[in-house]
């Protein structure tokens, strides 16, 4: 059994392997205060990466849930869970809103 | 679900029209800059003055964003001027804003505590409101330069996301 080690080894890269097959990544732009696209359709497992062209900083803010802050001219990014089914907007400038719906 | 026009209009009414009454003549290019960029140093020293007496966190941090974001756009403001060789040009309206933003400031020096807090936060909601239906009516319809009404419009929106936000922090204060 020398090469036993190797069995968790290989699961694990498996695993991995089928989630980042199938996780995408969405990219969301925010320029001049507005998140484009406002809405997005998601699955569990991906990516939101919201990219700022604004010399501003701005935050993706769920009330009475989680925030992800995006610094001027950065980007800044989220994994997605099944309950992110969200209505979001920018705690700086509430004018500024999105929506984020997870796909079953 | 902005804010309705009537009563946008009713406030413009009761709040714009001492500030901005003497500007009923379209304002030129380099006058609409002066004036962008100065309501943009009245929030900033504003804002330090919170920053420097307040003792509430939801209040200094609205501050500290005021701060940052106005220091952000008079950046990209002077850049476009520079840009456009165009030098800002003091006015009756700039003077009369500088005028009202110094009252306002030597009363808020006198307050403390909760009453700072209020105070404050309340003139940034009126505030907001001001320069926004001055952007609106006056500054954007006028200015000539496409690349300075870009500049304006997302003024407006950044002014209109701080009056929220103002609105959020002051129902918080309650
Ligand atoms: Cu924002």
């Amino acid at each position: 059994m020398r090469f036993a080690w190797l069995l968790p080894a290989a699961a694990v890269l498996f695993a991995a392997g089928v989630a980042s097959a199938s996780a995408e990544t969405i990219t969301v732009t925010i320029d001049k205060l507005v998140f484009s696209p406002a809405e997005i359709s998601v699955k569990a497992g991906d990516t939101v990466e919201w990219v700022n062209k604004d010399a501003l900083a701005h935050t993706a803010t769920v009330k009475g849930g989680w925030e992800v802050m995006i610094p001027p001219k950065k980007m800044a990014s989220r994994v997605m869970t099944a309950k992110d089914t969200v209505d979001y907007y920018c705690r700086f400038h509430p004018n500024m809103k999105g929506k984020i719906t997870v796909a079953p | 679900m902005f804010i309705r026009p009537f009563a946008a209009l009713a406030m413009l009414g009761v709040l714009a029209a001492p500030t901005f009454a003497d500007a009923a003549d379209k304002p030129t290019d380099p006058q609409i800059a002066h004036i962008a960029y100065t309501a943009g140093v009245i929030d900033i020293e504003a804002a330090k003055l919170a920053v420097s007496k307040s003792k509430t966190k939801a209040v200094v941090d609205f501050a500290k964003d005021m701060l940052r974001d106005h220091e952000a756009v008079n950046k990209q403001a002077l850049d476009l001027v520079k840009k456009l060789k165009v030098t800002p040009e003091d006015n009756d309206t700039s003077k009369a804003l500088t005028k009202a933003a110094k009252a306002e400031r030597a009363k808020l020096k006198k307050l403390k505590g909760a009453a700072f807090d209020k105070a404050y936060i309340d003139n940034e909601v009126a505030y907001h409101k001001q320069v926004d239906g001055a952007l609106e009516t006056l500054l954007i319809p006028s200015a000539q330069n496409a690349e300075l009404k870009s500049l304006l419009e997302t003024g407006l929106k950044i002014f209109q996301g701080h009056e929220m936000h103002a609105e959020h922090v002051a129902a918080g204060l309650k």
